[in-house]
């Protein structure tokens, strides 16, 4: 086993072992924490697949942004020392019955799947282009997207500082 | 098995979705099944970057695809905190199961 493959394999125990902790832990803040390796996990392999923007990005939004939020929001809500309570035994065997008869239909259909590869000469993810892809107007541009997320991106802070305010009782 | 290929990546992306779907289905706890819904994402982007490196390499269609969806991923966490704080003012619990208010 080269070491490529070695670091794959540590990577992907990272990622399945946080989410499988994350999901099952019954302390919150430590399902925040499990949460956390299992999303740098993934940044990893974004980073050993060589698209390095988009880990840098995964880390940024995700890792910065989206956990730090979910971890204050545990602390606004709930006393996160305390345990929550054990799922229904029926819910729980059903759901894991569910999830593994998915897993292994999904995985069986695509042992069956052949993929072709285009092969078409690769383009390499650098941030150059995907700089010129992102703000151009010409074929395969998404200068359009992009405006319409940023759209979106002022709509949902606007709308979360409505939801979240505390209106004062007129006196 | 030695090389790293498309499978293998799938099959990360596969388990962690399930794990996600699992949480979410056993979870009452708001919080605790949000966090299950951004395992679902991310298992979906590393299907994008799998299809993109390994199918199209000549495009960056995937890559543009999980960036948008990141983006999208953030605004939808913070309008669901804010909606999860607003109902614990209003409930003192963000318990699935006690958010009946609006039920029929």
């Amino acid at each position: 086993m080269s070491a490529s493959t070695v670091i794959f394999y540590i990577l992907a125990a990272v990622i399945i072992g946080g989410g499988m902790l994350a999901v099952t832990e019954r302390k919150i803040f430590r399902s925040a924490v499990y949460l956390l390796f299992s999303l740098v996990g993934i940044a990893g392999l974004y980073f050993y697949l060589n698209y390095e923007f988009l880990g840098a990005v995964q880390i940024v939004v995700y890792v910065g942004g989206i956990v730090v939020l979910i971890i204050f929001s545990i602390f606004l809500t709930v006393e996160s020392g305390s345990d929550m309570k054990n799922p229904n035994f029926i819910r729980a065997l059903f759901s894991v019955l569910a999830a593994v008869f998915a897993t292994s239909l999904v995985l069986w259909i695509l042992k069956a799947h052949t993929f072709v590869a285009s092969t078409t000469e690769a383009l390499e993810p650098s941030t150059r282009n995907i700089g010129r892809q992102m703000l151009s107007t010409g074929e395969h541009g998404y200068i359009l997207p992009f405006e319409v997320v940023s759209i979106l991106l002022l709509a949902a802070m606007i709308g979360c500082i409505v939801i979240a305010m505390k209106l004062k009782p007129k006196a | 098995m030695n090389e790293i290929g498309l499978m293998h990546i799938l099959v990360i992306s596969t388990s962690l979705f399930f794990i996600g779907v699992y949480g979410f289905l056993t979870r009452r706890n708001m919080i605790s099944m949000l966090m299950s819904v951004e395992l679902i994402l991310n298992a979906v982007n590393l299907n994008f970057v799998a299809f993109n490196k390994f199918l199209y390499p000549g495009q960056l269609s995937g890559l543009f695809f999980i960036i948008f969806n990141i983006a999208i991923a953030a605004a939808e966490a913070a309008v669901a905190i804010a909606i999860i704080i607003n109902l614990y003012r209003n409930h003192r619990s963000i318990d699935i199961n006690d958010a009946t208010t609006m039920k029929f």
